[in-house]
């Protein structure tokens, strides 16, 4: 029985490469022709939007809030430095080991997280964030405290490209990181598994019973989520050869979820969007005015979620459909 | 015959309540048994317990011989145990389509590579699809396909509810109230779902609209007070003093 038509489905057109998609890579990679005194801001913009990416695999497509996500950037980050500061200095071996390490974390802090509801969430994921951040604080002979880590040296990517002043290795290196681990997410949101975590963000108790096993999808999608923070904060440390103690912090986690709600959340592009309107617009509003800038940024908080509840990226697909609706009705 | 679902002395009480006294009931394979009893009787309650939501105080549940008791809401959803819900428990952005997907793929989820379920996309896991879409055809549901749930017509969620519970290819089909808010004498298109059900599934049909029930039913057990009045044909049911004493004045046909 045939009774669709494959390619003009709605499903097939949602999981289809749409234009706007492959302009959005190609004017992210023209960046490094056309701005290339930014680079350095660029690659620090692709890092926070993976991390936002991140973030959105829980909180946008399985509806697990957090506001301690920094916790498996700031292991992702340790690890990659710590890995290099002791002679591990092969960058992409690097990021698999970063990313093993915040998985594992993500893993072990899953069983308290997934436990409780909302509030709890927010609760226990502000506590696990912290502990670690008053950890790797203590424990400054290894972290280097509130000095941070220093000494963090990385040799060439594959063996051929060296981090340079300009950036210039760290854009394309974290550009091509952050590109292959986006079209994973994509894939897999895509994908009946991807369907499965929907089902349990609508509703939670019909999920169960239609067979979808609850609290080991919630795991699975955590962990994964853990990881791919776990590679931005790892990417921050071999870009910069440095790890600051706040890649730990509240102040990054919170950032984070501002990023994820202004660019929209469940739209794998709202967390780059809202990554770089927040670094930009901090960059340009701190350079005006360095001491007040915070309150322009809480403006723009308030506007957006007070008029485009899903964010930039959400505003702009209703905005699409609508124009589509309209045409269609002509 | 052997049952397919069975029930040994279920108990079940909130505190100083028992809300399920020494319920035992049997249904063969292809049954078609109903549940009665006036509100309150610890109907929803018993299927909540048969289904894994509720855990119950004592005794034990039976799927084809093997102990389900405590195993979880999705592991009997696994094993062939699927329910519908009296309120709509739908995915309110999910299209049907999406929906009766979903679950055709935990049903299958044991048989499809990790590949299959987590990098390629739902449009291009064919078999699944296909199947979806031809099991929202035979419910009459093949024009709702791609229309988000929360826009479908209330009847045509009921009958989604029913599309979800059949995707898991049940062998046990539990309707929790399936006419629930639609009026009365107007059930004559959910009767025709009904019919058209696989004659293999065993399905306990728990309602409120007596026509429904004496039409679909060959067995119907009365519940009261969380316990078992009698269960019996349609004709002993509709003729026994005891059932028209429960339900005076609410007219038992």
């Amino acid at each position: 029985m045939s009774l669709l038509k494959r390619s003009d489905h709605p499903l097939a057109r949602r999981e289809r490469w749409k234009l706007g998609e492959i302009v959005f890579w190609v004017a992210i990679a023209a960046v490094y022709f056309v701005f290339p005194k930014s680079l350095v801001l660029a690659s620090q913009i692709l890092i926070a939007g993976l991390f936002a990416l991140s973030l959105d695999l829980i909180l946008g497509y399985a509806g697990i809030v957090t506001l301690g996500h920094a916790a498996y950037f700031g292991v992702g980050a340790y690890a990659a430095g710590l890995l290099a500061k002791h002679g591990w200095t092969e960058p992409v071996s690097g990021l698999f080991i970063a990313a093993l390490a915040s998985a594992l974390v993500g893993w072990l802090s899953s069983f308290l997280v997934l436990r409780g509801g909302d509030l709890a969430r927010l609760m226990t994921t502000l506590g696990i964030a912290a502990l670690l951040y008053e950890l790797a604080n203590r424990a400054s002979p290894i972290t280097g405290g509130v000095d941070g880590l220093q000494g963090v040296e990385i040799a060439k990517v594959l063996g051929v490209f060296g981090f340079d002043l300009y950036g210039r290795t760290a854009f394309g290196y974290t550009l091509v990181v952050v590109f292959a681990l986006f079209v994973v997410a994509r894939a897999w949101v895509n994908s009946p598994y991807g369907l499965s975590l929907r089902a349990i963000r609508e509703n939670p108790v019909r999920a169960r019973a239609v067979g979808v096993p609850l609290h080991r999808r919630l795991v699975t999608v955590y962990i994964v989520s853990a990881a791919f923070a776990g590679v931005a904060g790892a990417l921050l440390t071999q870009t910069t050869q440095f790890v600051a103690l706040d890649v730990l912090s509240f102040q990054r986690s919170a950032n984070l979820l501002i990023m994820l709600i202004i660019g929209g959340t469940a739209t794998l592009y709202g967390g780059f969007v809202g990554a770089a309107i927040f670094m930009l617009v901090q960059n340009q509003l701190a350079s005006i005015n360095p001491t007040y800038w915070l309150f322009y940024l809480g403006l723009l908080l308030i506007v957006i979620t007070l008029f485009l509840r899903r964010g930039v990226v959400g505003g702009l697909l209703i905005a699409r459909e609508r124009w589509f609706l309209k045409r269609a009705a002509r | 015959m052997t049952a397919i679902l069975e029930t040994r002395d279920l108990c079940m009480s909130f505190g100083a309540l028992a809300v399920t006294q020494n319920v035992n009931l049997a249904l063969e394979p292809g049954a078609r048994h109903a549940l009665i009893g006036p509100n309150g009787a610890g109907k929803t309650t018993l299927v909540n317990q048969l289904t894994g939501v509720l855990r119950p105080s004592s005794g034990a549940v039976l799927l084809d011989g093997e102990d389900i008791t405590r195993l979880a809401a999705d592991r009997r959803v696994q094993r062939g145990l699927a329910r519908t819900f009296q309120i709509n428990s739908l995915f309110p952005h999910l299209t049907p389509l999406e929906a009766v997907t979903a679950a055709i793929h935990e049903r299958e989820r044991a048989t499809t590579g990790v590949v299959m379920r987590c990098l390629r996309g739902v449009s291009r896991n064919r078999v699944q699809l296909d199947e979806g879409q031809a099991l929202l055809a035979t419910l009459g549901l093949e024009r709702d396909a791609d229309t988000p749930t929360h826009e479908l017509a209330y009847g045509r969620q009921r009958v989604l509810e029913i599309a979800l519970a059949l995707a898991a290819k049940p062998r046990v089909l539990l309707l929790d109230e399936p006419a629930a808010g639609i009026p009365e004498g107007e059930s004559d298109e959910l009767f025709a779902v009904l019919d058209t059900l696989p004659a293999d599934i065993a399905i306990l049909l728990i309602e409120h609209d007596m026509g429904l029930v004496f039409r679909f039913a060959t067995r119907i057990t009365v519940l009261v007070g969380g316990a078992e009045l009698v269960t019996g044909t349609p004709r002993d049911i509709a003729a026994d003093p005891r059932v028209r004493e429960v339900y005076l004045g609410q007219g038992v046909h």
